[in-house]
């Protein structure tokens, strides 16, 4: 096999998926690090995501990627309104309550999806797309699309958390809490904008996964793994670090069908994240452990 | 007619209750006892069923099996299989918050999921392993219903008061130490790795059993038979109605939810096709929904946790 096979059916997919995995990875390190616990709803939240950005598309022609940021507020909207009714009361309490009440939510948010739109499996636009060839590279505009956005988005999240008022106060939180509330960070504030971020992220990850391969009920509960060995790949609480953990991952599954059987690709996420746990549990980048 | 049919539901239901009942078992050890997160109950349930099925079932070309142990080796080998994944998972899991334990057993869920379909020398693929032996499986219909029923009976009882003498031990006063307050337990001296992994493994046998009930009740095990999402669910939702920490409980709310959730199943079943579909899963978000609201107003459950040595210790205080 040469380079060019390698690159074309291994590694450019595997960047593509790498870069969904990242936009999901990113919410869930930042749940992890500022609200401290796991997000198991995640990935329905994603789907979620996915479907409502496919009913503007319906409803009004647009194509998918204009309807993004619908989506990505209506979403983020949504994670609001669960947090405020379903997350806040169990604030004072053991946090794994939290993690067990959002097993129940992703339970919930698929149901929704499941009666409103059914199980059968939709695509935004209908046809074949036939990729463009770049030196040799053979690349879909679908995929230079998703990892230049997956790019910006990260990009113009990192330029909010280190350079303004609420994202420096997000940060103060993940690092020390007692101490960013003690310096009279409002609390209610930095989780209202941890949600907005996470659930905007969230759809946009539904959304370029809906664009690359099609909308099921079942895809975003299918990529909680892989987005939380991302995050724990990175470094909880590292968002450069869920971006390169989300790659890894995307790629190594890609990878992963030279030597394993294909249907085992989903398995290697699961084996990143043991592995990690093993031998390093803060993350490439030094995260925390919780 | 009417009531025989009803009488044979009822069986039916009993059993299922029963099953279910060991399950939420399993997971009171692991949440009640030691507050462990485990969010892939069905995969340890199917491997349990599926190990039993391998031991005891009929030999097939190009499957492993035929060894036509009776049903209890194959029990017991159910239990032993699911401990056996359970230990490299607590191994590494376990030093951290539950969090990583829960996605973890979710992937174990899914690892299991795909072994099941994807290596049919093991488990013949999605045909599945079928005529398993049943215990007094030879009897009229009626007649070997309540048989398994007994049995499923004794197997629970058995497990209850084992678990119960457990929690009453010195052994479940330290879990429950540790579950409270790790830092004490620690600075106590207690190994807080082990004892949480020794209910994680205990825990997982039990819902290996549970499969195990399950495949021979069914004389058969498939990919399909089970739902993994929505009976890891079930369980857990038992559970916490029931009251978490509380054996008594666990089994109240093992019966309570199904005798609910079958209860629905029937009623959606007379809906239109066209209907019948979609209430399927309303009633998967009607569940979701009973867990936020117990966790919101009643947290403890129906029956809550016994504080033994509550009274003497707020006497003391006073």
């Amino acid at each position: 096999m040469d380079m060019l096979e390698l690159l074309n059916f291994y590694i450019i997919p595997g960047l593509v998926l790498g870069s969904i995995y990242a936009l999901g990875a990113v919410g869930i390190t930042l749940a992890f690090a500022i609200l401290r616990y796991a997000h198991l709803a995640h990935g329905d939240l994603a789907t979620l995501g996915a479907f409502i950005a496919l009913a503007i598309v319906q409803a009004s022609g647009m194509p998918p990627l204009a309807a993004l940021p619908f989506a990505m507020i209506a979403t983020a909207v949504v994670a609001v309104g669960i947090d405020k009714g379903f997350y806040e009361h169990l604030r004072e309490k053991p946090k794994i309550i939290t993690v067990m009440a959002s097993l129940g939510i992703a339970l919930m948010v698929r149901a929704v999806v499941q009666v409103v739109w059914g199980v059968d499996a939709e695509s935004y636009v209908r046809g074949i797309v036939r990729p463009e060839t770049y030196w040799g590279l053979r690349i879909k505009d679908r995929e230079i699309w998703t990892v230049v956005f997956m790019i910006v988005l990260v990009a113009a999240l990192q330029i909010f958390l280190a350079r303004s008022k609420w994202g420096k106060a997000m940060r103060a939180m993940s690092d020390n809490p007692s101490l960013a509330l003690l310096s009279g960070i409002d609390n209610r504030k930095v989780v209202v904008l941890t949600w907005i971020i996470a659930g905007g992220l969230c759809a946009a990850a539904g959304v370029f996964l809906g664009i690359n391969t099609e909308l099921k009920s079942m895809m975003g509960w299918q990529m909680l793994l892989p987005m939380f060995a991302a995050a724990i790949l990175g470094g909880v609480g590292r968002v450069e670090g869920a971006v390169l953990g989300g790659l890894i991952v995307g790629v190594a599954e890609e990878l992963s069908v030279l030597v394993l059987p294909s249907e085992y690709k989903a398995a290697m996420a699961f084996a990143i994240l043991l592995f990690m746990l093993l031998v390093r549990p803060t993350g490439l980048l030094r995260g925390k452990v919780l | 007619m009417e009531l025989i049919g009803l009488a044979n539901y009822a069986l039916f239901m009993g059993i299922f209750i029963g099953i279910y009942a060991l399950l939420a078992l399993g997971l009171n050890i692991q949440w009640g006892f030691a507050g462990l997160f485990n969010a892939g109950i069905a995969g340890f349930f199917a491997v349990g069923a599926y190990a039993s099925a391998i031991v005891t079932g009929p030999a097939a070309e190009g499957r492993l099996g035929g060894f036509d142990m009776p049903f209890f080796v194959g029990w017991l080998m159910a239990m032993v299989a699911a401990a056996l994944i359970a230990w490299p998972i607590g191994k590494i899991c376990l030093r951290f918050r539950s969090d990583y334990l829960a996605i973890a057993s979710i992937g174990v869920a899914e690892i299991i999921r795909l072994v099941v379909k994807s290596e049919p020398a093991l488990t013949n693929g999605a045909r599945g392993i079928t005529s398993l032996p049943r215990p007094f499986g030879d009897l009229p219909y009626v007649q070997s219903q309540m048989a398994y029923l007994a049995i499923v009976a004794i197997v629970l009882l058995g497990a209850y008061s084992l678990v119960e003498r457990q929690f009453n031990a010195p052994w479940g006063r330290m879990m429950r130490a540790i579950r409270d307050n790790e830092l004490a337990a620690r600075a106590m001296g207690k190994n807080i790795e082990r004892r949480r992994l020794e209910a994680f493994i205990f825990g997982s046998a039990l819902m290996g059993l549970g499969g195990a009930l399950f495949a021979h009740f069914n004389r058969s095990i498939t990919p399909e038979a089970i739902d993994p999402m929505v009976a890891t669910f079930l369980v857990w939702i038992m559970l916490i109605l029931g009251g978490s920490g509380n054996n008594r409980g666990a089994i109240l709310g093992a019966a309570m939810v199904w005798i609910i959730w079958s209860m629905s199943e029937i009623a959606t079943d007379q809906l239109p096709a066209e209907y019948a579909v979609k209430a399927k899963y309303i009633r998967l978000f009607l569940i979701g929904l009973m867990l936020q609201l117990v966790l919101r107003f009643r947290p403890e459950g129906l029956l809550p946790e016994p504080q033994r040595g509550k009274a003497v210790a707020d006497s003391n205080r006073e």
